[in-house]
């Protein structure tokens, strides 16, 4: 039964951006074992639509359906700390999340040689890695990914890419705004300028300053 | 929320982290002020509640813009709106590892500081529990300042601007107790008073705090 | 019940004010032209304190105001946060600079006045120092909306400050009032204690009060169309830029 439910629901949804609307009339439904990939031009909204499903900001309008506890995100900042260890900060989060176990994820983001480096020391494309294996600590269920793949080379983000795979087989989703092509098999793409916001008619001086 | 203790200390301790700078600067302010105001030992048993407060007043201030603000930058604090643990927590627990990293070593360096500034003997207990009662709503206090200028740039300032007048009710009472022990005095109106402000703080100020890091993060 | 909530509407507000404005404003000048002339040149000399009393004219009306004012914007922080009126929040934060400048006023005069009564200029009695930490709040508030850049943020935040500073003022007024006790007179004015003042003083006083509350309430609604404005013109900058 709970495989039919969608983990994500959202209806005539508008996002905006320091007041001004971006998106509007967004209507998405993802449902367990399926990806969906955003794509749009810089400065579309499709951070501001993450951030928005993740909870972080309120919906300008419409309604959004998604259970909090199922959802994790991982935005442009990996939220790693450089004073700790990798396999520090990966505990942490676990700790965070209440799950236990954070070798899966350094194996899955092939962090093991790296489990006892100084997160300090880290190149760009590691840090990354370490960000996005705590996808895998966190275990939830939807994954909200900004851009993932920044900064990852082709090998890594092929690990990255299976990841997502296995997540997806396991019965988890994923929105995913990136431009590379993951290779991931039931995929839905997304082109956010669609649902561009339309600028509000010039006399509407109302209560709404936006 | 005790991992979060755990890493906020953990951070604080290791390199880069500015455990000790508040106890530094501490003591610099106290070495600094019978240079400001003479070399005559009576005086400097006069000021001293007041200068040792104010010291440790300030002292806790200037480590406060760290608070949230790396946390912010490197995206965590993000990550931690979106996971399991209320961000009312989130905040007892940082306002927790702030008191442990810096309050709780101003109030055990506090009576050695005392002697330089010739305290009255019958002071140092009332300056130790003082402390000890007052400094936690200056973290809870200050908490919500950080909280508060997060997304300011450099917003230093603007933060000691904010909380400063917040620190007001605590310093009088808190100082006053330690005023009023040196002269001999009873002090439990005034420890009461300063335990009220700061259970008062601890309870409500964290929805407050709360509100405002949601505000700040969307 | 329901008509207060149309003035909400920005448009609404500024219509309505624009039409309000020059009566509330030319009410205020009279009002503190009768008010003070009278005070100051029609009235005899208290016999105890010589001419230096007339400075209440100026003083206990500014001092009421600086305290209003604080408590105005209390009142439109809360509608701002419940309701989500804008016009709310704008006025608030176009009644803080308003109040500051009360609190000088009340403070500056204070000063003048404590000169020839206590022989200096300023003394750490606890109402001096009440407004003085009271204008510290009002300068936390008003940097606190310029440092904000979004909007909306900058009302939420501002908002949460003006009611955990409101607890803090109290809070701070009996700290200091246990700090110490004073020389300052009891409060001068209250409707119930007449006889504080002779009626000689006392109704000029009113007259003062009223002028200072029409002058407040013309300056904040000068402001808040100023600041309706202002926000409007940032929305359709921003509206270009989007284009």
């Amino acid at each position: 039964m709970s495989d039919t439910r969608p983990l994500l629901e959202t209806r005539a949804l508008s996002v905006g951006r320091g007041g001004v609307g971006l998106l509007e009339g967004v209507d998405l439904r993802i449902m367990p074992g399926s990806a969906l990939v955003l794509r749009g031009p810089n400065g579309s909204g499709k951070t501001s639509l993450l951030r928005t499903l993740a909870g972080l900001q309120p919906p300008r309008d419409g309604t959004l359906e998604a259970e909090p506890d199922d959802i994790v995100l991982a935005g442009h900042l990996d939220g790693v700390k450089p004073t700790l260890s990798v396999a520090e900060n990966l505990r942490f989060w676990a700790e965070i999340f209440g799950t236990s176990g954070i070798e899966q994820a350094l194996r899955t983001f092939d962090l093991d040689r790296l489990r006892d480096r100084m997160a300090a020391s880290l190149s760009a494309g590691q840090k990354r890695r370490l960000g996005l294996a705590r996808l895998i600590v966190a275990g939830r269920k939807l994954w909200l990914l900004d851009e993932p793949t920044v900064s990852l080379d082709q090998e890594a983000t092929g690990l990255f890419a299976s990841a997502v795979r296995a997540h997806l087989d396991q019965g988890g989703a994923a929105i995913i705004a990136t431009h590379i092509d993951l290779g991931l098999a039931p995929i839905e793409h997304m082109d956010v300028s669609r649902y561009r916001a339309a600028p509000p008619a010039p006399d509407d001086f109302d209560e709404a300053f936006a | 929320m005790r991992a979060l203790l755990l890493r906020d200390l953990r951070l604080a301790m290791r390199a880069g982290g500015g455990f000790g700078l508040a106890m530094a600067f501490f003591l610099i302010v106290v070495v600094l002020v019978p240079f400001a105001v003479g070399p005559r030992a009576d005086l400097h048993s006069a000021i001293a509640p007041g200068v040792l407060w104010l010291g440790a007043l300030l002292a806790c201030l200037l480590s406060l813009d760290r608070m949230f603000a790396l946390d912010w930058e490197d995206g965590t604090l993000d990550l931690l709106a979106t996971a399991p643990l209320p961000l009312e927590m989130v905040i007892i627990a940082k306002a927790l590892a702030h008191w442990l990293t810096t309050g709780l070593p101003l109030v055990l360096l506090a009576p050695m500081l005392g002697i330089l500034l010739n305290l009255a003997p019958e002071a140092y207990g009332a300056l130790t529990l003082s402390l000890a009662v007052g400094t936690p709503a200056l973290s809870v206090i200050g908490a919500f300042g950080a909280a508060l200028t997060v997304g300011v740039k450099r917003g230093g300032l603007l933060l000691s601007l904010l909380v400063l007048p917040l620190y007001v009710p605590s310093l009088i009472f808190g100082a006053d107790m330690v005023r009023r022990a040196s002269e001999g005095g009873a002090v439990t109106t005034p420890l009461l008073l300063l335990a009220g402000i700061t259970c008062g703080a601890i309870a409500l100020l964290p929805f407050a705090s709360a509100a405002v890091l949601r505000v700040n993060l969307r | 019940m329901n008509a207060i909530w149309q003035y909400a509407n920005p448009k609404k507000f500024i219509d309505t004010s624009e039409r309000l404005l020059p009566w509330v404003a030319g009410l205020a000048a009279l009002c503190l032209g009768v008010g003070l002339i009278w005070g100051y040149f029609l009235t005899p000399d208290a016999e105890r304190f010589g001419a230096t009393v007339k400075i209440i004219y100026l003083h206990v009306p500014a001092a009421m105001m600086a305290i209003s004012a604080w408590f105005m914007m209390l009142v439109a922080s809360l509608i701002w946060i419940i309701r989500r009126h804008h016009v709310s929040a704008l006025a608030a934060r176009a009644a803080a600079p308003v109040g500051a400048v009360m609190t000088v006023i009340g403070l500056v005069t204070g000063a003048i006045w404590g000169q020839p009564m206590w022989g200096t200029w300023w003394a750490w009695d606890p109402r001096l120092t009440s407004f003085l930490i009271l204008f510290l709040f009002y300068l936390g508030y008003i940097a606190l909306w310029a440092a904000i850049e979004d909007d909306d943020s900058a009302a939420d935040l501002t908002s949460i400050l003006c009611l955990v500073g409101s607890v803090f003022a109290v809070l701070s007024r009996y700290a200091v009032n246990f700090w110490n006790q004073g020389l300052h007179q009891g409060a001068s004015l209250s409707l119930d204690k007449e006889e504080n003042v002779a009626d000689v003083f006392y109704i000029p006083l009113l007259v003062c009060i009223a002028g200072f509350v029409l002058l407040f309430v013309a300056l904040v609604l000068m402001r808040t169309g100023t600041e309706i404005r202002a926000r409007r013109m940032r929305v359709l900058l921003a509206r270009e830029r989007m284009k």
